[in-house]
């Protein structure tokens, strides 16, 4: 029900913006602008290309080819940028939507005495697996969490959540941040087509569904040189995920847990 | 009847203002979280919950043990408790009352916590245990009130009062479990997903909440003229040692199935809690303390000599609450978070301004009951002279 709720908004949003006559800069200009609607409005006056649509995105990773990359970290590096993610310089306020494990913490399970030294040592790029059977969507009080019928992105309501954190916790992969202080004062490079967040809500990945919106593919994918990074439909029998997942062995993280991630990695 | 709480003698004054300047502290130092964020606690992105959320899970407990004495006296017809049953559940009322405030505390947008109730999601445990601590706070302020009332006039409580006093009993039972079910219900936290989960909640909560019962009749009997009377406080004081050892068994068998079956993520939550964990052993001592008191609680409860001993039984429960409140309000939530589901060890220490708040929400229970107890007792100082 809140899926068409908001669906009505957004038309509502950019049946408004037509009615004010083009004018997007002054209506920018006003404070009364919560950063949804300004998202809003740079959607609907960025719109170059058609939406990317989907039944349900997923996303492949090639460990072997991030691990030939070495240091690089431009996936993150982009996906923060464009989020505007804060950057508070320590460990206990951190947040982070994308960022490369150690595969020894992310495949804790998979690992043993005799694993091949690349990949025990080697990386693991996680972010929100967007489960198809989300545990956080399952625990949110609110409904400030919520899964995309029509796609299976697990979406996110700043302005909903209360900030309880609960969501953190029924987590398996530790892809939830929480904002502990004001992020906004952390923002180094402040992107004005993406909303910033408030002090005290929850943010995670949600597949750069803004960018898909306007027919372009997820920051992370686009960054990354190796091109180690496949994002595509997964109902889509042609697509380029199901034939890397067709022609390769791929894991998951905790599938045990039945929460069927949607991130699939090549090692 | 609210204007009883307002007369008193000069010592109960001051302990009113002692209360009073705790809880100023506290609000000050919520005021600071409150503008600069939940960042000044210890909590972390590895540990989210802590010390708040500890303290609520233990006075929930407190909360539910009301049923102790409300079940003997209004099913079983037990008269002894005929004059404590008001004690206990003013108690409840006290405690569901801290337990609220301390969610508030723990929220990140405080300002939007009515969006539980405006976007109910029956799927999220939070809205259940919201309504089961929320009814339970009217169910014994009404139960409370009516029954006192009638006191007051010296007639029989009304009939109708009855069906919902006996509701009261399994909703007290339903307000632990739900928080139990908070936790257990986690597929990413293997500490806390253990069917013994609400059960050794309720077993805790009836050893603990009645062991704060009888040292608050203690207490009543060395400051004011009330007296709970030998009877009652035995009666009591074989409630806990029951749910004492029974809590104490659950807490074995939670360590048999984690120590045999030999599964690292299930084992490496008490080891960080008894041996430490990757060179973490904050918890250790306070643990071992912890099962160290309650089983020598268990031991002098046991025992008939030394239970029938009021001296010895006072210290008795004062060591079994301290036991019970180290297990659930530091063990329980933090090793529930250690080690990450990533398999890290993250250090959580309560910071100074967030044990001021814990404290400053305490002190706003106790004050409550304070005014509580004090409206019973005039009443029936009333009623008798």
């Amino acid at each position: 029900m809140s899926v068409h709720r908001r669906k009505f908004l957004k038309l509502a949003g950019i049946t408004a913006l037509g009615l004010a006559g083009g004018a997007p800069a002054k209506i920018l200009a006003e404070d009364s602008i919560t950063p949804d609607s300004l998202k809003e409005v740079t959607e609907a006056t960025a719109t170059p290309k058609a939406p990317l649509v989907a039944r349900r995105w997923a996303m492949v990773i090639d460990l072997t080819k991030c691990r030939e990359a070495g240091d690089c970290n431009d996936c993150q590096k982009a996906c923060h940028l464009t989020h505007n993610v804060p950057d508070f310089g320590n460990p206990k306020d951190e947040i982070k939507w994308i960022w490369k494990e150690s595969f020894h913490h992310a495949f804790h399970e998979q690992e043993h005495e005799f694993l091949d030294e690349k990949t025990k040592h080697g990386p693991a790029v996680v972010l929100c697996n967007h489960c198809d059977n989300p545990p956080c969507v399952r625990v949110c009080p609110t409904g400030a969490t919520w899964k995309r019928e029509n796609d299976g992105i697990v979406m996110m309501d700043w302005h909903r959540c209360i900030g309880c954190r609960y969501c953190v916790l029924a987590c398996p992969y530790g892809s939830r941040s929480f904002n502990w202080r004001n992020p906004r004062e952390f923002i180094k490079d402040l992107q004005p087509e993406f909303p910033t967040r408030t002090r005290g809500v929850v943010e995670k990945c949600t597949f750069c569904d803004e960018r898909l919106a306007r027919g372009q593919m997820p920051a992370c994918v686009e960054a990354c040189k190796a091109k180690a990074i496949t994002f595509g439909d997964l109902e889509d029998p042609n697509s380029e995920v199901r034939t890397l997942l067709h022609e390769h062995f791929t894991i998951r993280r905790k599938p045990g847990l039945g929460t069927q991630p949607e991130v699939y990695y090549i090692v | 009847m609210l204007e009883k709480a307002l007369s008193g003698d000069k010592r109960y004054w001051s302990w009113v203002a002692v209360l009073l300047s705790v809880i100023g502290i506290g609000t000050f130092y919520y005021l600071r979280q409150y503008n600069e964020g939940l960042t000044i606690t210890g909590l972390s992105r590895d540990v989210t919950w802590g010390f708040y959320i500890a303290q609520f899970t233990f006075l929930v407990g407190v909360a539910a043990s009301a049923v102790m004495v409300v079940l003997p006296y209004y099913l079983h017809n037990y008269k002894a408790f005929g004059k404590i049953t008001i004690l206990g559940e003013f108690l409840a009322i006290g405690a569901v009352t801290m337990c609220m405030t301390f969610i508030f505390v723990d929220m990140g947008q405080p300002y939007r916590i009515t969006n539980v109730f405006l976007h109910p999601s029956p799927s999220s445990l939070m809205f259940w245990d919201t309504i089961s601590v929320f009814g339970y706070l009217i169910l014994n302020i009404i139960i409370s009130q009516v029954t006192l009332g009638a006191e007051r006039k010296s007639i029989a409580p009304p009939k109708w009062i009855k069906p919902i006093i006996i509701l009261s009993i399994p909703w007290a039972v339903s307000i632990h479990t739900v928080t139990a079910f908070l936790y257990s219900g986690l597929a990413a936290r293997p500490f806390w997903m253990t069917a013994i989960l609400a059960p050794r909640f309720l077993a805790s909560a009836f050893a603990g909440g009645p062991a704060l019962l009888i040292l608050f009749c203690f207490i009543l009997r060395k400051f004011t003229k009330f007296d709970a009377g030998k009877e009652p406080i035995q009666k009591i004081a074989l409630i806990v040692t029951y749910a004492m050892a029974i809590n104490l068994f659950f807490i074995g068998m939670e360590l048999f199935t984690a120590i045999y079956s030999n599964i690292p993520e299930h084992i490496s939550h008490f080891e960080f809690l008894f041996l430490g964990l990757e060179g973490n052993t904050t918890l250790v001592p306070w643990m071992w303390t912890s099962m160290i008191l309650g089983v020598l609680s268990l031991i002098l409860l046991i025992n008939p000599g030394t239970r029938k001993n009021e001296a010895v039984l006072g210290f008795s429960c004062v060591i079994l609450i301290a036991s019970i409140w180290i297990d659930k309000g530091m063990g329980l939530i933090i090793a529930g978070f250690t080690p990450t589901p990533l398999g890290t060890v993250v250090e959580y220490v309560p910071t100074f301004p967030e044990i001021m708040i814990t404290l400053g929400v305490y002190a706003l229970g106790l004050l409550i009951i304070t005014g509580l107890y004090k409206i019973a007792l005039s009443v029936r100082k009333q009623v008798t002279t």
